[in-house]
């Protein structure tokens, strides 16, 4: 292999970028026609695709279950649905929007998409693993799509035992199995990215040249690798309990409903940070690139993702705070809990430096970016109420918890898939989106969001408690401006929808880079080719270089007038 | 429908102040720290917004400084709210010793509630003003969690053990009772209320009847109607370890170690019995009640043995700290001083 | 899908996403170790589910172990640990290129794989016979019965899991063998030889696990 047939990134001047200058008409989109060619392809884009299809359709389906429970909630008594209907109503909400919307939403659609372009890899290490990835992931959703059909499942989404294993009369192993296999998918998924990110980074790209979004994505996957088997096997022990009547976590029949509460929580709480991991890599790349600057204090925010994932593993217990935990092993937990708490305020800081002296534009993206900033902030700081002891006792089981994981997931995880979607969109579909719209889009999840979800933090600490169809009177109002918040930010998810749609047929011409950005993603043409670069870069600059590029990117230094 | 807007709870108990005082420091520093972020993310979008299309930012990658406080100031933060929430959790946890002993089983969907004195109550809870309560929670079924907002305090009720809250209400007031952990079809309705009044009328209440007589008696009831009294004698003779002041004194088990007869010792006593079986005695006498004695029923047998007296003859702990000659009369029931292996020989003997 | 890449005097499939046959190889095999390590959390759970147990049943268990037959434990693991070995002779018979060898090698292995599969089964059979298969037909006479039965669950559970290792073991070592007599494998190529090496022996060493928790506990009291 000759070095000057390579495309070099940053560095000498005298380079030259072919694939920008020169349109490339054949792309991933265009290569091959035909159903055929989607449903049996193992380029890393289009499998992208496939899972954004999939994620997208269950995503309504969680929101319409959303929707149907804040309309329930409009009136202190059961006026729409029933109990029954109710907890059928909350618990697929969570099944679907866990496992089958927030663990795979940016990893697999868009890690999917840019890990390889963005590592200058032509494919990700195993093309074959991770179209059966997908086939695994629509195998799981159709097992609980099925159970959903049969009649749904009323246990909750965390299966608490012995009432999933003895008591509930619905679909629970139906909705296991479907979690069980989706499993598969999602480890097929990481140890595709682990060994891809380990072995298939472009020459001169070393560790500490590469973007924070593939460090994020490193740690989620490797996340994902440990706490996922401990799911499947307390899955399975769930349904042998349930289908044989043999003791292992009913006390009735001699188990330890607390041994599962453990064994959840051990997967679960890891499980958490694998949602918001992902959405902290999209916002650690859109805010860079929409301030023109490199991240502030690059290694800090690259090992708070690491130190996030090992400390995650730390905490499970104070999910259980009230379950009958020692008072010392409750304390160790708390103490956990706040150490994770120290990553994530690194990043929140760091985000916030990167914007100081930039040149920050207000493109969709960046709004998304600045609104998941603030959002994930209120998350943050009411999960250091929640770490709280003695404060858990009274919010713990309440709209507080709701509302603070909402502001994580929502807020953070979802503000963050939009954020990347709109940033990428360029990329994926070769289209620009319309700003009006997206500009528009964004403040309406934005202020939806907020109105749905800061009421629930007073009805926490009023007490409401979780899962309740029917309520006290006096929580009424406060439920009905959450509702009201719900229709709006219901809103604000469907204009993206169509606009995007839209855009990709009738939407302008991106261009290779649109934004400017550094990223390797950007280097080659939009929609890329299918194996991505027409040459394998060699990169010799660390990430976010835009002093290096300038003169490729066609930047020049800001006049700052005052400063 | 209800058009007022309430936002700050009832607070009615002993330890509801502080919790409040700590909610709402968390609020104003979170709040503080969280608007500060705000303005600056704000006054960065603006004052640095993009002027023209290929302009770049400063770019300056570190500052070792900045970022070395923003990792130590969060620490130390939450090192205090970790302590401060520590320190009310151990409030929380650990019921005074003069607390009034109640029972409350949970039950797909109601709450069951015992008074020492006999009463018994379905979702409904009195108790009087100015005494700390104690409720042991038992559930017949699922994990329940019982929940009074107004005194800021919840405890998980599980099904085969016994958990345990407390608390002192300090306001007279009908409160919430919730249940905060999902069990099943009618979660929502698993409510009750908790009536904390002046104790002159928690007294006339009380007064208004317990057909039954206490729950102690009670429990005497079921000793002999189950059959207990057959082979527990008073008298260290029966095959079975005398029962007599059992309650809260530590017991050597086959295995050699002690354990303290608490009500958990002893529930698991009544149902599984061969769990752990007294030094010196032999397994497989008694029958397994598991199943077969409702749990209201072990509430009330274990209120029965907690009320076994010393036995006749004998004295109570005498006041200048000897150990009365009834402790230790028989095997594996140690008197308070037992330390080692041996231990369940000493007194009479 | 892949093209030929002429490799010291051999061509090789190097799959279009590789650079060289190196990275290839080595790919493969961190995937291979990341598969392994979710195979360590699975079972890790079931262990701890089972330690958790047995710590407050100790007396329990054992009973539950004296049930076992010793011997025919004894037996599949002294069959496993010779299945081991078989398939490191494979994997170097690979390495230097016999095919042949190889090829013979991975019978011996599956055949012994097979005999481990037929033993195991053999005792499960016995298990129901005795009564001892919770769910379907479950006595055992004695205090602790409840706490015996988890013993056996957890048995079922773990033994099982193991089975549909071994089971899948056989099933990569069919395929290896089919690879290797349609000429695939040299000294030059032999990742997947490797790889399945390393699986079967993971598969092996988590049987030493259930050996040492499931058969010897109850040893002392026969």
């Amino acid at each position: 292999m000759q070095l000057q047939d390579q495309v070099h990134i940053g560095g000498s001047a005298d380079m030259t970028i072919e694939t920008i200058a020169e349109p490339v008409r054949k792309n991933y989109l265009n290569d091959k026609q035909g159903i055929l060619s989607w449903l049996l392809t193992t380029d890393h884009k289009r499998i992208g695709l496939l899972y954004t299809f999939s994620i997208t359709v269950l995503f309504f389906i969680g929101g319409f279950f959303a929707l149907m429970m804040r309309l329930e909630l409009l009136s202190p008594r059961n006026w729409l649905v029933s109990t029954e209907t109710y907890n059928k109503l909350f618990t697929m909400h969570g099944i679907i929007m866990v496992w089958f919307f927030l663990i795979p939403s940016i990893p697999n659609t868009i890690g999917n998409f840019v890990i390889p372009l963005m590592i200058g890899a032509k494919d990700l290490a195993f093309p074959k693993l991770n179209l059966a990835s997908w086939y695994v992931f629509m195998l799981g959703a159709g097992v609980t799509i099925y159970a959903l059909f049969r009649g749904g499942v009323d246990t909750g989404w965390t299966f608490y035992t012995p009432f999933s294993t003895g008591y509930s009369t619905t679909y629970v192993i139906a909705a296991a199995m479907g979690i069980f296999i989706s499993g598969f998918s999602t480890i097929m998924t990481s140890v595709n990215f682990i060994a891809t990110i380990h072995r298939m980074r472009a020459p001169g790209l070393t560790w500490f040249r590469l973007p924070i979004f593939i460090w994020s994505m490193y740690a989620n996957s490797v996340v994902l690798v440990l706490n996922t088997p401990v799911l499947a096997i307390t899955l399975v022990m769930v349904a042998v309990e349930r289908v044989f009547q043999v003791g292992i976590f009913d006390p009735a029949l001699g188990g330890d409903p607390v041994l599962f509460q453990h064994m959840f929580w051990f997967y679960s709480h890891p499980a958490v940070y694998t949602m918001v991991l992902p959405g902290m890599a999209v916002i650690s790349e859109i805010v860079p690139v929409f301030s023109r600057k490199p991240i502030f204090g690059y290694t800090a925010v690259a090992f708070s993702s690491v130190g996030i994932a090992v400390i995650g593993f730390l905490v499970w217990g104070h999910h259980m705070f009230v379950a009958g935990e020692s008072v010392y092993s409750a304390m160790a937990f708390s103490l956990l809990s706040y150490f994770v708490a120290v990553p994530s305020a690194i990043k929140v800081f760091n985000w916030t430096a990167t914007m100081y002296k930039g040149s920050v534009s207000w493109d969709t993206p960046m709004l998304y970016a600045i609104g998941f900033i603030g959002l994930f902030t209120i998350g943050g700081m009411t999960g250091l109420f929640l770490a709280a002891l003695g404060l858990d006792v009274h919010v713990h089981d309440t709209y507080f918890v709701i509302a603070h994981f909402h502001y994580i997931m929502v807020g953070g995880t979802v503000m963050a898939f939009l954020g990347a979607f709109h940033y990428w969109w360029p990329k994926i579909s070769g289209k620009l989106y319309p700003e009006g719209l997206g500009k528009l889009g964004a403040m309406i999840v934005f202020l939806g969001f907020n109105l749905t979800f800061f009421p629930q933090f007073v009805l926490g600490y009023l007490g409401m408690p979780r899962r309740y169809a029917a309520y006290p009177e006096e929580f009424q109002m406060l439920h009905i401006i959450s509702t009201a918040g719900a229709t709006i930010l219901g809103v604000g998810y469907i204009l993206p929808l169509c606009y995007l749609i839209w855009s990709w047929k009738y939407g302008k011409p991106a261009g290779p880079n649109p934004w400017r950005a550094t990223g390797l993603e950007w280097q080659t043409s939009s929609p890329p080719p299918t194996h991505n670069f027409k040459k394998t870069p060699v990169v010799n600059v660390r990430a976010y270089d835009y002093e290096a590029m300038k003169e490729q990117l066609g930047l020049r230094e800001r006049e700052f007038e005052n400063v | 429908m209800s058009t007022s807007l309430q936002f700050w709870p009832d607070s009615a108990s002993s330890v509801a102040g502080e919790i409040n005082l700590f909610y709402i420091t968390m609020i104003v520093l979170c709040a503080t720290i969280a608007i500060g972020i705000a303005i600056f993310l704000i006054y960065c979008a603006i004052r640095y917004h993009r002027k023209r299309e290929n302009e770049m930012g400063d770019q300056t990658r570190n500052y070792i400084p900045a970022e070395v406080t923003w990792i130590v100031t969060p620490f130390l933060l939450f090192m205090g709210m970790f302590m401060w929430g520590a320190k009310m959790y151990m409030d929380i946890e650990r019921p005074p010793d003069d607390a009034i002993p109640m029972y409350a089983i949970g039950k797909q969907w109601m709450w069951k509630i015992q008074h020492p004195e006999g009463q018994r109550e379905i979702n409904e809870l009195h108790i009087p003003v100015g005494r700390p309560i104690k409720i042991t929670l038992t559930s017949e079924d699922v994990i329940h969690s019982f929940f009074v907002p107004a005194f800021r305090t919840k405890q998980d009720v599980l099904p085969g053990r016994y958990t345990m809250i407390w608390f002192e209400a300090t306001k007279p007031g009908k409160y919430h009772l919730f249940c905060s952990q999902y069990c099943g079809n009618k979660h929502s309705g698993m409510i009750g209320y908790v009536y904390a009044m002046q104790p002159a009328d928690y007294q006339a209440w009380l007064t208004q009847g317990a057909p039954e007589g206490s729950l102690s008696s009670q429990g005497e009831k079921y000793f002999h109607q189950y059959g207990c009294a057959n082979c527990h004698h008073f008298d260290n003779q029966g095959r079975c370890p005398d029962l007599r002041n059992l309650y809260m004194r530590p017991v050597q088990i086959s295995t050699g170690d002690y354990v303290t007869a608490d009500d958990s010792y002893i529930r698991e006593s009544i149902l599984d019995p061969n769990a752990k079986i007294v030094y010196g005695f032999q397994p497989n006498i008694m029958p397994n009640f598991s199943g077969l004695i409702p749990e209201d029923q072990v509430v009330a047998l274990i209120s029965y043995i907690k009320a076994l007296g010393p036995a006749p003859g004998n004295q109570m702990p005498s006041s200048n700290g000897a150990v009365p000659k009834s402790f230790g009369t028989q095997p594996g029931i140690a008197g308070p001083n037992a330390t080692s292996g041996s231990g369940s020989h000493r007194g009479q003997r | 899908m892949s093209e030929p890449v002429l490799v010291g005097n051999q061509l090789l499939e190097l799959r279009e996403q590789f650079e060289n046959p190196e990275q290839q190889r080595e790919t493969a095999s961190i995937g291979m170790w990341v598969f392994l390590i979710t195979e360590v959390m699975m079972f890790g759970g079931l262990f701890t589910a089972f330690t958790v147990y047995r710590l407050s049943n100790p007396a329990a268990f054992n009973e539950g172990s004296k049930e076992m037959t010793i011997v025919l434990g004894a037996i599949n693991t002294a069959l496993l640990i010779l299945s081991s070995f078989t398939m490191a002779l494979a994997v170097y018979s690979s390495s230097i290129g016999k095919t042949k060898l190889l090829a013979i090698f991975l019978i011996i292995t599956m055949i012994i794989g097979l005999c481990f599969l037929g033993i195991k089964f053999t005792e499960y059979y016995l298990h129901y016979q005795d009564h001892k298969v919770p769910g379907f037909w479950f006595e055992y006479h004695g205090p602790s019965a409840r706490q015996v039965q988890m013993f056996f669950v957890f048995y079922f559970i773990l033994t099982g899991l193991h089975v549909i290792h071994m089971t899948i073991g056989i099933g990569i070592l069919l395929v290896m063998l089919y690879r290797t007599l349609l000429g695939s494998f040299s000294a030059t190529y032999h990742t997947a030889v490797d790889l399945a090496g390393i699986y079967w022996s993971f598969v092996d060493i988590i049987w030493i696990f259930l050996y040492a928790i499931f058969y010897i506990p109850g040893l002392h009291l026969k």
